[in-house]
């Protein structure tokens, strides 16, 4: 047998591993034009034993998305996707506020007791995971098209939040809930803390065991995976499952930070930017998922949005550079682009 | 013997690398008109490397290729197709959602202004099977067919495109005899309006029944080309393998020993059967013993395995394994009572091409053992090692991509995936299919000891040599029906053939 040795460089790195060094070049690349050109960007502060500064700002700002990216990175992985993700952010936090203010809807503005934190946390939270668990069983045993079953859910879901909210925009007080959303745990931001947490927690269950590696094989080729005994449609069922797990916690972030919840815009749009995310973190439609790319790939995406505002750019350009940087990452990554860049750049030593 | 001189294509110091191992080390291939050139290699020589570096679907690394004397450099299978060389390739790669019309013209519809016509898509359609005798209903989706009438639809397409160069790799198979019969047919007549075609092919029988010339390859590297009338067939392989051969291994007819009868029953079937698939039917395997299914293409055989494995659900009759009555219902309860099964096609049923070969063959052990024992990756890698070694697979690392394998090597992976489980009953849907003379050599060694452990297999195949050579015991099913088993000293050849004769031609379905 010919072995010939591996040649490694930037444009042709291990074909085993997925490289996240593409996602963590354009990530690195923000902060360097923000180093340069932006003042104080890497400035972090401690007022009253809390972290502030940009960088801060970014996780902080981005918990939300970076935790919908990492249930969607799963769904993507076993050839899915979910586009109810931010449907079931507005269900859970409307449920959250109407638990809160349960007469508010009535135009009675007085609080009752206050209701338990448990509550507040553990109902919305068990409704996201039963709507996850519905979409799972529309694409893994009834066989319908991810894109479709989810979209269902994309639609009605936001009426469902609007009819639990009577269509107000519930806005409350309640400490201790409000701590999820803006409290400060060992110097950090409470939602980073649990992005930091969720992401041990998932990356522990599915590459300490085999699961990663089943919902791999199930994605990749769910046949032959049905063959080899893996429970591909249980498998599957439980990564929408999840997903809807982490749109419901991140309903409750935004809701908690903000203090209210709006059903018409709460979570809006932001299963785009979680898909878009998990894209430019190399994980392929049904095949390997890298939930370090996809979280470097929710950074992308939130540092573009603080890099625009702290520069003074009106917000509605933030979308046309979004989309401008995952063209370039996603051709950054296909790989016929780079043989064809090396090609180029080598052509020198090519035989004629 | 054709005309000489002539020369078609002309490739000459071919070399193409991939990470890890090279594929192609300078070789040269003459293809002259009207001639049927074969082209022979173990798995894993380099023969559908050339192939698709020769239409375009790999980049050429370095060498010449002349096409009717002009340098010739295609950059896609259709653009090959348009230059004038059109292919079928070792996997069936059309379309199976689109009907079987659609298939052959997708790409070159015939246009009636600016819509498509359909009507005559369905005609050519039609006439295009009627040259390989298949009548077939040319509207109905691909996927409603076998696999061997896939085949034949990418033959007809090929030999529709009309083109210089025709290439077949591995075109027969899925298909049954009289299949074969009717696509040398055409190739022969093919050949007489001076087209060039390149064959390629395991089937020793078919290389000395069609070819007028034979190139072999191996390990990447041209070993030589020569006449086929010319070549002896034990020369032949022992070219291909590099080495001198036992002339036993070759010549076939070695019975399989007796099953003494005081053997175990593992798995009794009674009057099982699968409503408008299978007509009910008794099937008896042992411990140690190795029973065949013999029948054509759709007689059953697949659907039997699949009833076997709890893919398909039996709609009455009773099974037994070890004597206690089960219910198999799916794939992972199957697996949990030590079945297993290697099934007939390993593109969409066995292998994950963007796995590595580690855990292609790691996999159903895994998922025996459940997510959440792990085996350390120290165990996975000399279970993957011990397999490689054992079976021979030709890798560049137990990292490769299983995707990036050559046919006959994935085969193998899958092979190995089930021998690591160790399992009681191991169904064996053809596993020798597009695999050389050496792999299968092996695969029936390793049978045979399977077999001396007190594993039962139930073997399928198209080969009935293959069936006589291992089995002990061979049910014999035609049009969904099991029309008789023997056992012992009446298995060979010709009572498997008599007994599929009776009652009317083997028409198959």
């Amino acid at each position: 047998m010919n072995i010939v040795k591996k040649k490694r460089s930037l444009l042709n790195p291990g074909s085993s591993d997925l490289s996240i060094i593409y996602p963590l070049l354009a990530f690195i690349a923000i902060l360097l034009f923000n180093l340069i050109f932006t003042d104080g960007f890497f400035h972090i502060e401690i007022k009253n034993g809390h972290l502030f500064g940009s960088l801060i700002d970014i996780f902080n700002r981005g918990a939300p998305v970076i935790l919908i990216t990492i249930g969607m990175t799963l769904v993507y992985a076993t050839g899915g996707v979910d586009l109810s993700v931010g449907a079931i952010i507005a269900i859970s936090g409307a449920l959250a506020a109407q638990l809160i203010r349960p007469d508010y809807v009535k135009g009675i503005l007085e609080y009752g007791d206050q209701t338990s934190l448990i509550i507040v946390l553990l109902v919305p939270l068990v409704l996201s995971i039963i709507l996850g668990l519905w979409n799972g069983f529309l694409v893994a045993y009834i066989g319908v098209q991810p894109i479709i079953a989810t979209l269902i859910l994309m639609t009605v879901g936001r009426g469902i939040a609007q009819l639990i909210t009577h269509g107000q925009i519930i806005v409350f007080e309640h400490a201790p809930f409000q701590f999820i959303g803006s409290g400060f745990f060992l110097g950090l931001p409470f939602p980073v803390i649990m992005v930091i947490l969720l992401f041990i927690l998932t990356w522990a269950i599915t590459r300490k065991t085999t699961l990663g590696l089943f919902i791999e094989a199930s994605g990749a080729n769910p046949l032959a995976s049905r063959y080899m005994g893996i429970p591909v449609r249980m498998i599957t069922t439980l990564t929408y499952g999840f997903s809807g797990f982490c749109a419901g916690l991140a309903g409750l972030i935004i809701t908690a930070d903000i203090k209210a919840a709006d059903a018409n815009n709460a979570g809006i749009f932001m299963e785009l930017d979680a898909i878009a995310a998990v894209i430019i973190g190399g994980t392929i439609n049904g095949g390997r998922f890298s939930m370090a790319g996809a979280i470097i790939g929710a950074l992308i995406i939130q540092s573009l949005t603080t890099t625009i505002i702290t520069r003074g750019v009106p917000p509605q350009v933030v979308l046309v550079f979004k989309a401008v940087i995952i063209i370039m990452v996603a051709l950054i990554q296909s790989k016929k682009l780079r043989d064809q860049l090396s090609l180029i750049l080598h052509s020198g030593d090519r035989p004629s | 013997m054709p005309d000489i001189g002539n020369v078609l294509l002309e490739i000459r110091g071919l070399t193409r690398s991939f990470p890890g191992v090279k594929a192609l080390d300078a070789v040269d291939f003459t293809l002259r008109r009207g001639e049927i050139h074969a082209l022979m290699g173990e798995n894993g020589a380099g023969k559908s490397t050339l192939i698709k570096v020769l239409t375009g679907v790999h980049k050429k690394g370095s060498g010449s290729i002349k096409f009717e004397g002009k340098e010739f450099d295609a950059s896609s299978p259709m653009d090959a197709a348009s230059k004038g060389i059109s292919t079928v390739y070792q996997e069936i790669n059309l379309l199976p959602n689109l009907s079987v019309a659609e298939n052959i013209f997708i790409g070159r519809q015939p246009m009636k202004g600016i819509r498509i016509d359909w009507k005559a898509i369905n005609m050519n359609a039609k006439n295009a099977l009627a040259k390989l005798d298949l009548e077939i209903d040319v509207t109905l989706p691909l996927s409603s067919f076998s696999t061997a009438i896939q085949q034949m639809v990418a033959i007809a397409r090929a030999i529709d495109i009309r083109a210089n160069i025709l290439i077949l790799d591995e075109p027969t198979s899925s298909l049954d005899m009289a299949e074969c019969k009717n696509l040398f047919k055409t190739m022969k007549r093919l050949k007489d309006e001076g087209m060039g075609i390149i064959f390629i092919t395991h089937f020793l029988d078919q290389v000395y029944e069609t070819s007028d010339r034979i190139t072999v390859l191996r390990n990447g590297q041209f070993i030589g080309e020569y006449k086929t009338a010319e070549l002896p067939r034990f020369q032949l392989i022992s070219k291909m393998l590099g080495k001198e051969l036992e002339q036993e291994m070759v010549s076939s007819g070695k019975r399989a020993e007796e099953t003494p009868s005081q053997k175990e029953p593992f798995m009794t079937l009674n009057n099982v059967e699968e409503k408008g698939v299978l007509f009910p039917f008794d099937l008896g395997i042992c411990e140690g013993e190795v029973v065949g299914l013999a029948g054509l293409l759709g007689s059953g055989r697949t659907e039997v395995a699949k009833l076997l494995f709890g893919i398909n659900r039996p709609t009455g009759g009773t099974m037994e394994i070890d004597n206690e009555p089960v219910a198999i219902h799916s794939p992972r309860h199957a697996i949990s009572h030590s079945i297993a099964f290697c099934p007939e096609d390993r593109k969409t049923e066995g292998i994950i091409p963007d796995l590595t070969v580690r855990e292609n063959i790691v996999l159903p052990l895994q998922s025996r053992r459940g997510f959440l024992r792990s085996i350390s990756r120290k165990e996975q890698d000399r279970i993957t090692d011990q397999y490689i070694e054992l079976l021979k697979i030709k890798v560049s690392g137990r990292e490769q991509k299983a995707g990036t394998l050559s046919g006959g090597n994935q085969q193998k992976v899958i092979l190995a995936r089930w021998m690591a489980m160790n399992p009681r009953l191991l169904i064996l849907d053809e596993p020798t299919r597009g695999i050389d003379v050496g792999a299968k050599a092996e695969i029936e060694k390793l049978i045979f000891r399977l077999r001396e452990e007190g594993r039962s297999i139930l073997f399928i195949s198209s080969e009935l040599e293959e069936i006589v050579h291992t089995c002990s015991r061979v049910a014999i099913l035609k049009g969904r029906k099991k029309v008789g088993e023997i056992s012992g000293e009446n298995i060979s050849e010709e009572t498997i053939m008599t007994t599929l004769a009776q009652e009317g031609t083997g028409e198959r379905l």
